[in-house]
């Protein structure tokens, strides 16, 4: 488990956070959007906060948190690269793509490359069907991608 | 491409700004509103929505005006209707689509169910991989509160309404409206056993309508066009139109909008402009993960809700998905499986075990190891999950098995006795071989393998050792001669 | 009320509106198999998620199987409840579930009371189709639970029964499909949650996946250890319920051939807890006197009301969660670790043994005794002051091991000197049974007068928060009692808005009190038996010559020649504890 120490000026950030949603219980998958913005994942010590904050007991907290796979307890890397697995992109390839990331990067999906450089991860469409087969690095969309054009999306970040 | 189609929903997609309120407002936007607030009651226009015919949007086909109606009929102190935004169909964008391109008419329906319903308060339940969608959406309701079509008093009656945003975060099954509303409460989205329905007792306990994006989108133009003009569109049994993200190997790929009744044919051939690199045709796949692959036998079948299902597959949200001969149908039961095992809540035990047995199973059969045996398994095992499971998730999951092993048995077959997949997609069933007659021995093969399988004598004909082949593909793809081919 | 008409397997029936068909089949005597769905009548615990779909029915005109516990009769329904469909989907499901069950049972120690087992016998499943991946979690053992949720079968009844009947929030569902199961925050131990022990999580896990950690090998070890001599305790609640591992009918009291049993196994003095609970009155009866006299001379730090402190899972409980209300409990420890000091420090002392060379063994209802002793505060340089605390199953398992005919044993007593106990040290063993025993001394200490009557009724019953005033010659003491700790915690969040004006609160935390301890034999979801234990026990009391714990003749021998008076230097040091502060330490992984 990722263990970190939360700045005082973090944790302040955090309470803001659940009072600027009333440290209502209802409210907490918004909380837990807006503290995975603010520190990129949800380590347990954040999730120990909100839990308090919001007055839940923090197993109901990481019972939600492991629910739902927008939510990571996992650092992400400096350029997360996500590899479209829907299923206009899977007809058109994106299996081999993906074995072609791993075997590039050396990492399973879910990790992240010990540099801290890329991660890997598997969504269902972002709804660009039509260049089928997508991988997005950060924001950034590819389309039509052949295994073959994966070491070069690599590189681009690598220099 | 537009010749066979009637843009309903998409009406206002790519023809106004969305972020402009104006070019809403000068397409009729709010009239709809205006007519239903200043000269209807909620009853009667309940009854033009019951009239029109529509259904729900989202998948499962119910009567839109029908579960008004019954929300507007519990008697409660508070009410809420919420917009099911969570599109998690992979192969589906259509509700991106329009809150992107029209959030408003969303904006403006929630206020006319809210109108009918009886509730004051609506809330959006919008995927978070969407950021553009939610700007759009968000624009789109501050514009709303300032020209007063949202907030205290609108359009001067006494009616209030407004509309807050809750974020999904990756479930599919939060696209079941339990799940939905237990995940806008904070919850983990597991779905609860209905009835209790939430028209009865939703959100926070509380009387709840939901409708998709798409059904929402509907609304105005039903309003302002009247429900005989929209029952004149479609089936007997599905009126309207349906808009579909068509996908795969065929040419045209994207969002089309058909009348109810277009069939299978006219959406691939004439409208998706047939396959691409003129392949045959072999199979689509409607419904998203729960739904069937149908076949040429059903290229003729008019769509709508009550022959798709027929057919053995569903309406779902409106994927659409091409494929031709080099797709492997139990492949596709196993890639729709796998996501089914991903994305099941976990809470009952058939939905929970039974997909991971079904995908095992395939995955066995995939792999060579598969027996006569198993095929009846599979087939049990469906028809268990489908009759056992407690929500819409687990009830149409194995769905691409059945319909697959319905209409491609005899590559099921194959893959059992002859251990052989026709469409070469089977890594295990595969076995490269050299063409001696046209292998020159240039040796370029052997040394791209990475498990040194590869033997033979410069300019002499090679050998692939299927012992320790893993199948990567890597001699075929350097081959410059064609000499490398598999069975 | 409104009735419903409706067909059951050819049986029409009428039933009340939004029964479920699992209720209405069983007006008619039809049991539908059930796995997940639990409930205790009476008591407002029920659990129905609907989720394992081993009761599924067929209703004429439904496309899919509906689950008898949660869907409600309509009118004009025709189901069956055991139709060929029925019966293929209900057995596939039960052999999907063991498909991902360790096939364990020789070494299980739920063998024998596992529902999983009973079902896959019931359902005449012979083999298991499935094969696949198993679920592979880390068994985690604490001092006195033990997880193995590869047993897990998601039936989500420890969930409920930790989070909203005791609030106690340490466990949840986490992760999602095959990958789901209940676990605390990170799936970290048990230890490092916010768990009191109370054990209600093992009470009503159907299968192995909660289970006690199991101590009798130590006392085996113990017993047959020449050097060393072994004395047992036994608390009220055992007697109740230990007969019915036996074959006997709930709440047939058994204190004698307990005593017997445990004669035989070897202990070489056969002690009561419930000379331990007259102590317990004594100690904290007199501190409830004291704080009420400083109460009324005006002085407003007497910490009132007075919460009893008899319960280890409701002193886990605030010390976790109330941490700032901890000087408001009694400082009395429980009846458990006043017998411990008592029997090194005195009764050991007398017959010249070392404590080292004693060994105190308690039979408990529960499973935070075994929590309880191994504290540090209950320690004398490492040594407990209790060795083990056995539960009730583990008893009866100890006297099956050792080929014990259990019905046909006499009746025997206890030894004494620490044997000897009132009636209303027995009552200790049920909800409102403790208050009800202070109030017998506490006013005859406070009046000076002799109370005739000596039944307060008024505090007896299974409502989960009750009040009585109770007159103390004049004086109204105003009485509150909970059981369960979500009922405490209502209580106590009553206290903190000073919504409450009691003097004193009696707390237990299971369901029922120590009848309903996560320690005694499984009641399955019957809450008659709970019902039927607590009568024993007032039974018992009915029974007993001395019924006040201050007449007990060998308590006022042990002030007199041992402890002085109530509260004073050596009760203090031997008899009283201090509480903590928890709260901060639910959470710290290395």
């Amino acid at each position: 488990m990722a263990k970190i120490k939360l700045s005082e000026k973090k944790k302040q950030e955090l309470k803001e956070v659940c009072k600027s949603f009333n440290n209502e219980k209802s409210e907490l998958i918004n909380v837990l959007h807006k503290a995975q913005g603010i520190f990129g994942y949800l380590p347990a010590e954040v999730q120990e906060s909100i839990a308090q904050e919001l007055n839940l007991s923090i197993a109901h907290v990481y019972g939600v948190v492991t629910f739902y796979s927008f939510f990571t307890m996992v650092p992400k890397g400096e350029h997360p690269i996500s590899i479209c697995l829907g299923t206009a992109c899977y007809v058109r390839g994106a299996e081999k793509v993906l074995e072609e990331f791993k075997r590039v990067l050396k990492v399973q999906v879910g990790e992240t490359t010990p540099d801290g450089k890329f991660s890997l991860s598997c969504l269902r469409c972002v709804g660009a069907c039509g260049l089928a087969p997508v991988v997005m690095v950060g924001e950034k969309v590819y389309g039509r991608v052949s295994p073959e054009g994966v070491k070069e999306i690599v590189a681009e970040y690598n220099s | 491409m537009s010749q066979k189609q009637l843009r309903i929903a998409l009406r206002n997609c790519g023809v106004i700004n969305p972020e402009k309120i104006e070019d809403y407002l000068a397409r009729d936007g709010y009239q709809a509103l205006g007519t239903v607030l200043t000269t209807l009651s909620p009853e009667a226009a309940i009854e033009i929505i019951k009239k029109s015919g529509l259904r729900g949007r989202g998948g499962g086909g119910f009567s839109t005006g029908l579960k008004w109606e019954i929300t507007r009929k519990v008697k409660a102190d508070q009410k809420y209707v919420v917009c099911n935004a969570d599109e998690g169909d992979p192969g589906a964008f259509m509700d991106r689509s329009v809150l992107e391109g029209d959030p408003h008419s969303v904006i403006e329906a929630m206020a006319i169910n809210a109108y009918c319903t009886g509730a004051n308060k609506g809330l959006v339940y919008i995927r978070a991989e969407y950021p553009m969608a939610i700007d759009r959406l968000l624009t789109a309701l501050k514009h709303a509160k300032e020209y007063g079509f949202l907030g205290e008093n609108i359009l001067g009656t006494d009616f209030d309404f407004d509309i807050e945003i809750r974020y999904g975060a990756g479930a599919f099954v939060c696209g079941e409206e339990t799940a939905l509303i237990h995940s806008m409460e904070g919850l983990r989205g597991e779905p609860t056993v209905k009835p209790p329905f939430p028209s009865e007792s939703g959100y926070q306990g509380k009387p709840t309508n939901v409708n998709n994006v798409e059904t929402y989108a509907n609304i105005p133009v039903i309003i302002n066009k009247g429900w005989e003009w929209f029952s004149r569109i479609g089936t007997e049994k599905s009126k309207g139109t349906k808009v579909f993200a068509l996908a795969g190997k065929i040419n045209n790929v994207g969002l089309i909008e058909v009348p109810m009744g277009t069939t299978l044919r006219e959406v691939i051939y004439d409208i998706g402009g047939g396959m691409q690199d003129g392949a045959e045709f072999k199979a689509v796949q409607t419904g998203g993960p729960s739904g069937g692959c149908l076949t040429t036998k059903h290229l003729d079948t008019p769509i709508d809700y009550d022959n798709l299902l027929e057919a053995g597959s569903m309406m779902g949200s409106g994927g659409m998905i091409v494929m031709d001969s080099n797709n492997c149908m139990v492949s596709i039961a196993k890639f729709y499986l796998e996501f089914t095992v991903e994305e099941s809540c976990g809470k009952c035990s058939p939905c929970r075990i039974g997909n991971k047995r079904l995908y095992e199973l395939l995955e066995k059969i995939t792999q060579g190891n598969g027996t006569m045996e198993d095929l009846d398994k599979l087939r049990n095992l469906s028809s268990v999950i489908k009759d056992t499971s407690l929500c819409g998730l687990g009830q149409t999951s194995p769905n691409p098995v059945l319909s697959t092993m319905e209409n491609f048995y005899e590559e099921y077959l194959e893959h059992v006795t002859f251990k052989k997949c026709r469409s070469s997609i089977c890594k295990s069933l595969m076995t490269y071989i050299v063409d001696e007659e046209k292998c020159i021995g240039c040796t370029l093969c052997a040394r791209n393998c990475p498990v040194n399988a590869i033997t033979g004598e410069r300019k002499q004909a090679h050998y692939i050792d299927p012992e320790k082949c893993i199948k990567c593909g890597a001699c075929m793809e350097k081959c410059k001669f064609s000499a490398i081919f598999t069975n | 009320m409104e009735l419903i008409k409706l067909t059951i397997d050819g049986e029409l029936l009428e039933v009340e509106k939004d029964t479920s068909i699992l209720k209405a089949a069983k007006t008619v005597g039809i049991e539908i198999p059930t796995l997940c769905f639990f409930e205790l009548k009476d008591m407002g615990i029920e659990n129905k998620p609907g989720g394992c779909r081993i009761c599924v029915v067929e209703i004429k005109g439904r496309r899919n199987l509906a689950p008898a516990c949660t869907t409600r009769v309509e009118n004009g329904m025709i189901i069956s409840t055991h139709s060929i469909r029925v019966l293929n989907a209900r057995r596939t499901v039960l052999e999907l579930i063991l498909s991902d069950h360790p096939a364990e049972c020789l070494t299980c120690a739920k063998s024998g009371s596992c529902e999983l087992q009973s079902m896959a016998q019931q359902l005449g499943v012979r083999e298991i189709p499935f094969q696949g991946e198993q679920s592979a979690y880390r068994k985690d053992t604490s001092p006195a639970i033990i997880r193995d949720i590869d047993k897990c079968i998601m039936c989500r009844r420890c969930e409920l029964m930790c989070n909203e009947v005791q609030t106690v929030g340490a466990l949840s569902a986490v992760n999602r499909g095959f990958m789901a199961v209940v676990a605390p925050a990170f799936e970290m131990n048990l230890e490092k949650s916010p768990c009191t022990y109370c054990g209600q999580c093992v009470s009503v896990c159907p299968t192995g996946a909660l289970t006690e950690v199991d101590h009798s090998r130590n006392v085996i070890n113990a017993l047959a250890d020449p050097a060393k001599t072994v004395v047992v305790q036994t608390a009220p609640a055992v007697r109740a319920a230990l007969g019915e591992e036996f074959g006997l009918m709930p709440g047939t009291l058994v204190t004698g051939k307990m005593a017997a049993a445990l004669r035989r196994l070897g202990f070489d003095y056969v002690f009561d807890t419930d000379f331990a609970a007259d102590l317990t009155i004594m100690e904290e009866g007199s501190e409830l006197l004291d704080r009420l006299t400083r109460y009324l001379k005006g002085d407003k730090n007497a910490n009132l009301p007075i919460l009893t402190s008899c319960c280890p899972g409701w002193v886990n409980f605030f010390e976790h969660n109330f941490p700032e209300l901890r000087d408001i409990p009694s400082t009395a420890k429980s009846p458990q670790q006043m017998f411990g000091p008592i029997a090194k420090e005195y009764f050991g002392k007398k017959l010249g043994i070392d404590r080292k060379d004693l060994i105190v063994v308690s039979i408990m209802p529960c499973l935070a005794k075994k929590y309880e002793c191994q504290r540090e505060e209950f320690k004398v340089n490492g040594d407990p002051d209790v060795n083990f605390s056995l539960s009730t199953r583990e008893l009866a398992q100890l006297i099956k091991q050792a080929n014990i005919d259990f019905n046909s044993l006499p009746d025997e007593g206890f030894d004494n000197p620490l044997g000897e106990s009132t009636g209303a040290s027995v009552i200790f063993g049920t909800t409102g049974g403790v208050i009800e025993a202070a109030c017998r001394t506490a006013y005859e200490l406070f009046t000076g007068k002799k109370l005739e009557k000596v039944d307060f009724k008024e505090l007896r019953g299974f409502e989960n928060i009750r009040h009585a005033t109770i007159d103390f010659d004049g004086l109204p003491i105003n009485i509150g009692i909970a059981h369960g700790l979500g009922n405490a915690r209502k209580l106590l969040e009553d206290i903190q808005a000073g919504r409450n004006q009691f003097h004193a609160i009696e707390i237990m935390a299971c369901p029922g009190g120590c009848i309903g301890g996560g320690g005694q034999p499984f009641h399955h979801g019957n809450s008659e038996i709970l019902k039927q234990r607590a009568a024993a026990l007032y039974k018992e009391d009915d029974g007993k010559t001395i019924r006040k714990s201050h007449e007990n003749p060998f308590i006022i021998e042990l002030y007199k020649e041992f402890l002085g008076k109530p509260l004073g230097e050596k009760s203090h040091h031997l008899l009283h504890t201090k509480y903590f502060d928890r709260s901060s330490s639910v959470f710290v992984e290395e």
